[in-house]
């Protein structure tokens, strides 16, 4: 990765091993020694909170498969079966269950965070765009996830999003049977949606070590969005965020506890609770919380292929990012009129989910309208022209500087 | 040495020209082996040359790339559907027992089929609109001609405006429309009240009582299957 290797192993063992494999020095400047900026707020502390549910996704789903049948005739019952018979099985699927929702709670203000201190800007669009690639592959694992109990919604939802792909020209239909295995969503598609939900969460595992390659590369973005200009604009790693993480986890997995004992259907559909039917849609189907705003999307558009297209793109469209941002500028705080639009942003994608959850009738379809619209104009038009036309605030001459500056009363209070 | 066919002359050309530096490391490589054995013989790679080895550099690549093709496909083909699934693709339907405004449910490749014994009065509905009417004027009868026109004769088999016979797959997105209530009323033309017909509740595509889509997302006609009749009631499906 970057800078020289200065682990000096002091055991003769240590020495013979690290001339070996340098693997223990290797851990030692990226996870211990790592030079990270002073000023780390606590929203740089949801990249550590996602490595920590994708390791409890992995480990309680690794478990729950020990008990569940992808089989059509007895998924729905093997669920069962984990929740009533299988010892603790109501407290692993519901700690799988609320993870999902707690991950992309985590991806969310991770993404906002980058959004607002421009984490995505130059030299670090690699790393956002990789970013973006682990959201795209979270979703479709969260998606294969979700039809694996196979209740009314994991159905139902399998087949609208599945065909998506038949608004494909020419080969749609082609693509979609290829999907399914079959004419319809049947055993074939629960298998190897099985097959590929197993998979996915360790090429998670391997983009986010790329994720985390490409971030070492350049170090931290900070809340000033200025480069580290030496030694004292930084800490090391460990101990400061390694603990400053820790705590954040800790108190990130209270609120996850809170949904797991106290409210664990809370974000999940009733519906999903009557075994599949593939002869009855359920009167209003939706998807999960997460992937409401495009739901809006899709349905804001009155024609199925760009009704497609469009929702595609509301994600793909953050690949871009990096270059449609065009203000020098990186952090939000030193942009006035930035901070405005961002907040409208935020609560534009928000009121996009609230829109997704109803049904597509009457001020819903117009309002969804004006919402995709603004969606797509705040990346396509506000913040290309912000960069140019916007004046910054004066940027502090360092972090150092940024920090003593903050701190100044407080220093003074003790020579009183 | 030199390659002396034409044809493969001009495409180790055309690769040496791109895979220059390539080239070079391999001259590198062989310079030195040759130098620790002593033997240094350079006339065979001369950096400009197009020599046997472009000529094997593509060829191997060639072979890889369709090899590799190759061994994909079994991969990919796997997941399309299996001889079970295929044999399980045609059903037989009793339509004797299906009364007079009566719509009955199969199970048909796993999608639901739905057959609806209509009544004079939707009968007369769906051959009063007017090709122009429609959204999608294409009968989507797997029985009738490529670029037949969606009428009403078109969207039955044999003249039996009685009994439709259509997958109920919106084709929107793949909901089954809800054509339980005969009599409820809905807009199938902007402003124009009308009853009868199918509503998808998923996205709210509406089809008239001849399966066609009125309004809504969805952009085709329901799918009528290949059916035939085997009896005067008794057809089959698929």
């Amino acid at each position: 990765m970057s800078g020289p290797n200065k682990y000096q192993p002091t055991s003769a063992f240590g020495k013979w091993f690290h001339e070996r494999l340098p693997i223990v020095g290797f851990a030692k400047d990226h996870m211990l020694d790592f030079p990270t900026p002073k000023n780390l707020n606590y929203w740089y502390t949801f990249g550590g909170i996602l490595a920590v549910m994708l390791v409890v996704q992995i480990i309680t789903g690794i478990v729950l498969v020990m008990h569940y049948t992808p089989q059509t005739d007895l998924a729905f019952n093997s669920v069962e079966h984990i929740m009533r018979d299988v010892n603790y099985g109501w407290l692993l699927r519901y700690m799988h269950m609320n993870g999902a929702s707690m991950f992309f709670i985590a991806v969310y203000i991770h993404m906002f965070r980058g959004m607002y201190y421009g984490s995505y800007k130059a030299p670090r669009e690699v790393l956002w765009m990789l970013g973006v690639i682990i959201y795209l592959v979270m979703m479709a694992t969260a998606f294969m996830g979700y039809v694996l109990p196979w209740g009314q919604m994991s159905f139902w939802g399998a087949k609208v999003i599945t065909n998506l792909f038949s608004a494909i020209p020419f080969v749609g239909d082609t693509v979609t049977t290829w999907l399914w295995g079959g004419y319809s969503v049947d055993n074939p598609t629960l298998n190897r949606f099985f097959s590929l939900h197993y998979l996915l969460p360790f090429v998670l595992a391997g983009l986010v070590a790329l994720h985390i390659w490409a971030l070492h590369v350049p170090g931290n973005t900070n809340p000033t969005g200025i480069n580290i200009k030496g030694p004292q604009d930084t800490v090391p790693f460990h101990p400061y965020y390694t603990m400053k993480d820790a705590f954040a986890i800790v108190v990130f997995f209270m609120f996850y506890a809170l949904f797991v004992f106290y409210g664990p259907n809370y974000m999940g559909d009733a519906v999903n609770y009557v075994p599949a039917n593939p002869l009855v849609t359920p009167a209003h189907i939706k998807p999960e919380w997460y992937y409401l705003p495009f739901y809006a999307i899709l349905r804001s558009v009155p024609d199925k292929l760009f009704g497609v297209i469009a929702m595609f793109s509301s994600i793909l469209i953050l690949l871009a990012l990096p270059w449609l941002d065009t203000s020098k500028v990186r952090s939000g705080n030193y942009r006035p009129i930035f901070k405005g639009f961002f907040v409208v942003f935020a609560i534009v994608c928000v009121a996009l989910g609230f829109i997704g959850s109803k049904p597509p009738e009457g001020s819903y379809v117009v309002w969804g309208r004006i919402l995709t619209a603004y969606y797509f104009i705040h990346f396509l038009v506000i913040l290309p022209l912000l960069g140019l036309l916007e004046t910054p605030n004066p940027l502090p001459a360092s972090i150092a500087d940024d920090v003593l500056a903050k701190k100044k009363p407080m220093m003074l209070a003790p020579a009183e | 040495m030199h390659v002396r066919h034409p044809v493969a002359r001009l495409i180790a050309e055309a690769v040496s020209k791109t895979h220059r530096s390539e080239r070079r490391g391999f001259t590198r490589v062989t310079h030195i082996y040759d130098k620790e054995f002593g033997e240094v013989s350079t006339a065979d790679h001369a950096p400009t040359d197009v020599n046997r080895r472009d000529f094997l550099f593509i060829a191997t690549g060639a072979v890889a790339a369709v090899g590799g093709a190759l061994v994909a496909w079994p991969f990919i083909n796997q997941m399309n559907p299996d001889a079970a699934v295929l044999a399980l693709a045609s059903i037989d339907v009793d339509l004797a027992p299906i009364a007079e405004g009566q719509a009955v449910t199969f199970k048909w490749r796993g999608n639901p089929l739905i057959v609806r014994h209509r009544t004079k009065p939707e009968i007369e509905a769906a051959k009063a609109v007017k090709m122009e009417e429609l959204k999608d004027n294409v009968a989507r009868n797997a029985n009738a001609k490529n670029g037949d026109l969606a009428t009403d004769e078109n969207r039955v088999v044999g003249g039996k405006a009685e009994y439709l016979v259509m997958l109920g797959v919106c084709t929107h997105l793949g909901c089954v429309p809800d054509g339980a209530n005969p009599s409820r009323e809905f807009a199938v033309v902007e402003g124009a009240t009308k009853t009868g017909g199918w509503f998808c509740p998923c996205h709210g595509s509406q089809y008239d009582t001849a399966g066609r889509i009125r309004k809504g997302p969805a952009p085709e006609n329901l799918a009528v299957p290949q059916y035939a009749y085997l009896s005067d009631t008794k057809i089959r499906v698929g």
